[in-house]
């Protein structure tokens, strides 16, 4: 085939779905995809499993206490298989974490696995409330310094957003507790909920917030929006931080380009050379930079569930690693890692649909 | 010349202050356009693309525009502020510029972008901007217009996509088009084709237009008339077919170290700048003739 294909073609609208070549080559996309995210997380468990052995918790210890016999000692450790070969102690843990076993937790005495199914949503429902307030102020301010910049809403959108990566997530928790719970009564304390509610909606997704949404017990639901409306809006502070950094960075890149000129000389309105044709062009990036930024939410949540007694993933590796309970926070570790593995691939699939040029990329 | 000129420009000045001083980019440029070919050409710099953007309202802050009198028919554009230069663009006034590759917006299909020029400047429905569009297309010579109309930009050649801002900038049919180097990025093998389809357009249209070059050649034979810039002032101002009797050293140094088929030569004259071009010509005084 010619690339110019000067004789006379049939000429097709574009049709969205796609030919057999088309489905082949998105089959070949997504296996690609597929075998990326196999091998990270195979580096995952790797490094993991690393940070098991070089952190100075000696599990054995952790199980038996300081004043087991050495025979007791030398009993467990053979259970736990601490004295083999690291390979072979590697491919044991990577065949256990394969079929779901993240070992006991010996605070909990639960499966991590379990207890994991347990705090994650909490940390979720913290995280994805802290992307949204994040997101939906950060990009729009993002833009709107970019399209001020050096004047005042750009100085003061830059100000705020200093603050907000400059100071400490647990400064701000306890001051905003001190501030807005304890002096004005705005919102509830710390924890997820207050204790008169508690077990009233069985959890389904285990957030609190959709769970008393879909069983309608709407006093459940907003007192649980209460307690989470301030960690959710420290968090969701830092993210949009970030996000308006790096998207009014992105926007200035792009309105410097001639097709913004061009669209200025064709008589389109700023608003639609600004939001539709330079906001357009960024959302890969910017994408990328939310992806992270999700991802930073579940490891910030450590500290600020700390701060307000929120049960999720933070605390829950917080109290973990404070009584050396290996498994649980190898098993918290791994968690977050995956969560960012599949973040990562979430970007992945999004970004040929906000960008024509993405998807002819191989 | 009988008829009242499309755009009349007298002594336009423009400036971005500096640090040491202020920088004068456009120096008292005076001159009308009525419905013909007016060729700019100068070396970069020389203010010949700032000098169109001033027209149109483009000059970023801290730029400022200057100007005795510049007059788009009944339009006073040294009265207007940035809303009253959006009417203008795209309506009255348009621009072509240099290469099609970053001048139209990456994400967006051609088709909508030629089609967003109509939308909005007759306030037209998609469905009609989008059968508008499809007719422009054509009329550029798109041979395939459906088809084009779905592509991204990156998927289509140079050639086209100067047909397709040639299209968008045309289709809310304006009086002027500026077109700033618009073949200087195109092979040559499609430079005289973008070209001959703008002459038709600009012809058919009644339009007039300001052809922006580096290309002494291209503009003496492409164009009715020719304005020599050299830092910031019109040095010479002739008829195309009058070029090589044109007085200006400038323009005399340039033409000399044109090379030639058929006539060699071992070596091309260098161009000696004389300091004394960068003296300020007097200003216009009156009107433009």
């Amino acid at each position: 085939m010619s690339a110019s294909g000067a004789a006379a073609r049939p000429s097709p609208v574009r049709r969205p779905f796609p030919t057999a070549a088309g489905v082949a080559s998105a089959l070949r996309r997504i296996a690609r995809l597929l075998g990326s995210v196999a091998l990270t997380f195979l580096g995952l468990t790797l490094v993991t499993f690393f940070i098991g052995r070089v952190i100075p918790i000696d599990p054995v210890l952790a199980i038996v206490g300081d004043k087991a016999s050495k025979a007791t000692y030398d009993k467990v450790a053979e259970q736990i298989g601490i004295n083999l070969p690291l390979p072979v102690q590697y491919w044991r843990y990577l065949m256990r974490v394969l079929h779901g076993d993240f070992g006991t937790s010996i605070i909990t005495a639960h499966p991590v696995l379990q207890d994991m199914a347990h705090v994650f949503p909490a940390t979720m429902e913290l995280a994805v409330v802290a992307l949204l307030v994040g997101t939906l102020l950060g990009v729009p301010l993002g833009v709107l310094a970019a399209t001020n910049r050096g004047r005042w809403p750009d100085q003061a959108i830059r100000f705020g957003s200093l603050l907000g990566y400059s100071m400490p997530v647990f400064w701000l928790g306890l001051v905003g507790l001190l501030l807005f719970y304890a002096r004005l009564g705005w919102v509830d304390g710390p924890g997820r909920i207050d204790v008169s509610f508690d077990d009233i909606v069985t959890p389904i997704t285990g957030m609190i917030t959709i769970d008393s949404l879909i069983a309608g017990e709407y006093d459940v639901f907003w007192n649980a929006l209460g307690h989470l409306i301030l960690p959710a809006s420290i968090l969701g502070y830092l993210s949009m931080a970030y996000i308006a950094r790096m998207t009014r960075s992105f926007m200035l890149g792009q309105l410097r380009q001639e097709y913004v000129l061009a669209t200025r000389a064709k008589g389109m309105p700023p608003f639609r050379v600004v939001w539709v044709h330079a906001l357009g062009n960024i959302w890969v990036p910017l994408i990328t930079v939310i992806a992270l930024t999700f991802g930073s939410l579940l490891e910030g949540a450590v500290l600020t569930e700390t701060v307000f007694a929120w049960p999720g993933l933070g605390l829950y590796m917080k109290n973990s690693l404070f009584n050396a309970d290996l498994n649980a926070v190898l098993g918290g570790t791994l968690v977050i890692g995956v969560v960012y593995i599949f973040l990562n691939m979430l970007s992945d699939v999004i970004y040929p649909l906000v960008d024509p040029r993405a998807r002819e990329r191989r | 010349m009988t008829a009242p000129p499309l755009l009349e420009v007298r002594n336009l000045r423009v400036v971005y202050p500096g640090d040491d001083g202020d920088f004068r980019a456009v120096r008292n440029v005076s001159f009308s356009l009525g419905r013909e070919r007016l060729g700019i050409v100068g070396e970069s710099g020389s203010g010949k693309s700032t000098t169109g953007r001033a027209i149109m309202g483009l000059i970023p802050r801290p730029g400022r525009v200057e100007a005795d009198a510049m007059r788009l028919g009944d339009a006073d554009l040294t009265r207007l502020n940035e809303r009253g230069f959006r009417r203008l663009r795209g309506k009255r006034i348009a621009m072509v510029m240099q290469d099609p590759k970053f001048s139209l917006d990456p994400v967006m299909t051609v088709g909508k972008q030629v089609a967003e020029t109509h939308r909005y400047h007759f306030r037209s429905s998609w469905k009609a901007a989008r059968t508008a569009a499809l007719e422009m297309l054509e009329a550029v010579h798109i041979r395939d217009p459906e088809r084009v109309y779905a592509q991204y930009p990156h998927q289509i050649s140079g050639g086209m996509g100067q047909r397709v801002m040639i299209a968008m900038m045309l289709i809310a049919g304006p009086e002027i088009l500026i077109a700033d180097e618009p073949t200087s990025a195109l092979d040559v093998s499609v430079q005289q084709q973008v070209l001959a389809i703008m002459d038709e357009m600009v012809r058919s249209r009644g339009m007039g237009l300001i052809l922006i070059s580096h290309n002494l050649r291209l503009v003496s034979s492409f164009c009715d008339r020719v304005l020599v810039m050299y830092a910031g002032q019109i040095v010479e101002s002739c008829r195309a077919n009058r070029l090589h009797a044109a007085t200006h050293p400038y323009t005399r140094g340039l033409l000399t170290a044109l090379p030639e088929l058929g006539n060699r030569r071992a070596e091309l004259p260098q161009l000696r700048r004389d300091p004394e071009w960068l003296a300020d010509l007097p200003a216009q005084v009156g009107t433009a003739p």
